[in-house]
């Protein structure tokens, strides 16, 4: 009797190891749209109202929990934030004056815009699940493909890039965020010489990303380099049929401290992401205008 | 009544783990405690194990697993495996041990949080990770498991109080019972039906 128990216990234990190591080997190997991957769709379908009707009615407890981990947050960013506020104030007025330079000479040299901003129609969506694991980096929001949102459709909150749009169904859509270490986005520094290269998540910390590819400055210019607190946004690139998802100058993050080996040597620097990952609530998905990587010009 | 509570458990089971995994996505997951979020399913599964058993627990390990593969749609089987080795483990420790011991659960949560961390870490590198890693990582999952640690005692609780109504007796549990709330022991009952004994007065 014992020994019947035991071969039982143990082959059902060797059954599901068996059934989880096959479900891993066979969703890795798949396409996107592949069985399992309908499945999966399928049910994100059918449990996304139960989702966003649980997240309203624990709106209460999360409010209440994040009202003290804010307040003492918030405690600490004051100082920072002020000084914050009085350099950009400044960045803002010689900003203004670039931009009205800018639209003067775009409409002379008939510029396309078509990676303009103003090109995407932004649809607000509610964050209604986050994943906790340090691996997979992704939010669930309320806005699916009814609502026009489409697979790789960059995201925003808190003013600044979040991440891409990775699953849709009708009613909801999932978002990797830029902190997840399968997301890589094209950028560019606002220094001196607007260096351009390839922004990384640093798995582990979600405080932080790593640009990397950067042309690194002659010794005797590093000045005209990245420095700290500079601005990083989206570089938006397009060369033919191949276009980032991404508009060109959504931000992203500021630069930290500049390790200056690091920068000759590997060109890399390390990046503070601007938006809130981990507490946003609400963001902006930028629905593309047609649907695939192709987008109409203006001879 | 016996096969009511056969039915009774798995639909508790069921529930518990679909509102265990709902509830970690909808509100636990989006509060930060010291720049982490508490993760507690691993935490429910090795309640269940505990309290039902090794087959038990790694079954609902699987399933809770899955669930939660599927609703975040991340690799389907990474969670599962892990969370069969947890649910298993709590149950093996539950009928070879039987600890009673009140900080038993304390110490099992910290070691179920501390293998999904450290084993999602391990099949993420075996997978293939693009991205440049942080030392940092190992600070996460250390903080993670500290504040796991923190909510096994009360996630442990309530879990019994769900599942404990339906367990079928267990006999060690029954016995061990019987002498801790002031039954006697089968020595000590005979003992006490033969009533008292004089002795024979020595010369």
């Amino acid at each position: 009797m014992h020994d019947k128990q035991v071969r039982r216990r143990r082959a059902v234990l060797a059954l599901l190891v068996a059934v989880s190591l096959i479900l891993l080997t066979a969703y890795f190997g798949e396409t996107p749209n592949s069985p399992l991957h309908n499945v999966q769709r399928g049910v994100v379908e059918v449990l996304s109202p139960v989702e966003d009707g649980a997240s309203k009615v624990l709106a209460p407890v999360r409010s209440v929990a994040g009202w003290f981990s804010s307040t003492f947050h918030a405690k600490t960013q004051v100082k920072q934030l002020q000084q914050t506020v009085a350099r950009l104030n400044n960045e803002l007025a010689q900003a203004k004056g670039a931009k009205l330079l800018n639209t003067q000479l775009e409409a002379e040299l008939h510029l396309d815009n078509s990676l303009d901003l103003s090109s995407y129609h932004p649809v607000t969506a509610q964050v209604i699940l986050r994943d906790p694991t340090l691996w997979y980096q992704t939010i669930s929001v309320d806005k699916g493909a009814d609502d026009g949102v489409g697979l790789h459709d960059p995201v925003i909150g808190d003013g600044a890039l979040v991440g891409e749009v990775s699953e849709v169904s009708a009613t909801a859509s999932f978002v990797t965020l830029i902190t997840d270490h399968t997301v890589s986005v094209t950028a560019r520094v606002l220094d001196a010489n607007g260096d351009t290269g390839e922004l990384v998540p640093a798995v582990g910390n979600p405080d932080e990303l790593v640009m990397q590819y950067l042309n690194p400055p002659n010794p005797g210019q590093v000045q005209n380099g990245p420095q700290q607190g500079q601005l990083v946004v989206t570089a938006g690139f397009k060369s033919g049929p191949l276009e980032s998802y991404f508009p060109a100058n959504i931000p992203i993050g500021n630069v930290l401290p500049v390790d200056e080996n690091q920068l000759l040597n590997n060109g890399t620097i390390q990046v503070s992401p601007q938006a809130d990952l981990r507490g946003v609530d609400v963001v902006q998905i930028l629905t593309r205008p047609s649907p695939g990587t192709e987008r109409a010009q203006v001879p | 009544m016996i096969v009511s509570n056969a039915v009774k458990l798995p639909i508790r089971l069921v529930l518990l783990g679909f509102f265990a995994v709902v509830i970690q996505e909808s509100a636990v997951s989006q509060v930060s405690i010291f720049g982490v979020s508490a993760d507690l399913t691993p935490l429910v599964v090795m309640s269940v194990g505990l309290l039902c058993g090794s087959l038990t627990g790694a079954v609902f390990g699987f399933a809770t697993g899955l669930l939660i593969d599927l609703v975040l749609v991340q690799t389907l089987g990474v969670t599962s495996l892990l969370y069969i080795v947890i649910g298993y483990w709590a149950g093996r420790l539950h009928e070879l041990r039987d600890p009673s011991h009140e900080l038993v659960p304390l110490a099992a949560g910290a070691l179920a949080a501390a293998f999904a961390g450290l084993g999602m870490a391990v099949i993420q590198f075996l997978l293939g990770v693009d991205a440049p890693v942080s030392l940092l990582l190992l600070q996460q999952i250390f903080i993670v498991v500290l504040v796991d640690t923190l909510l096994a005692l009360p996630v442990y609780a309530l879990v019994r109080r769900i599942v404990r109504p339906v367990l079928p007796e267990d006999p060690r549990r029954r016995r061990r019972r019987a002498y801790t709330t002031g039954g006697l022991s089968p020595l000590q009952q005979g003992a006490a039906r033969r009533g008292h004994v004089p002795r024979p007065q020595s010369r």
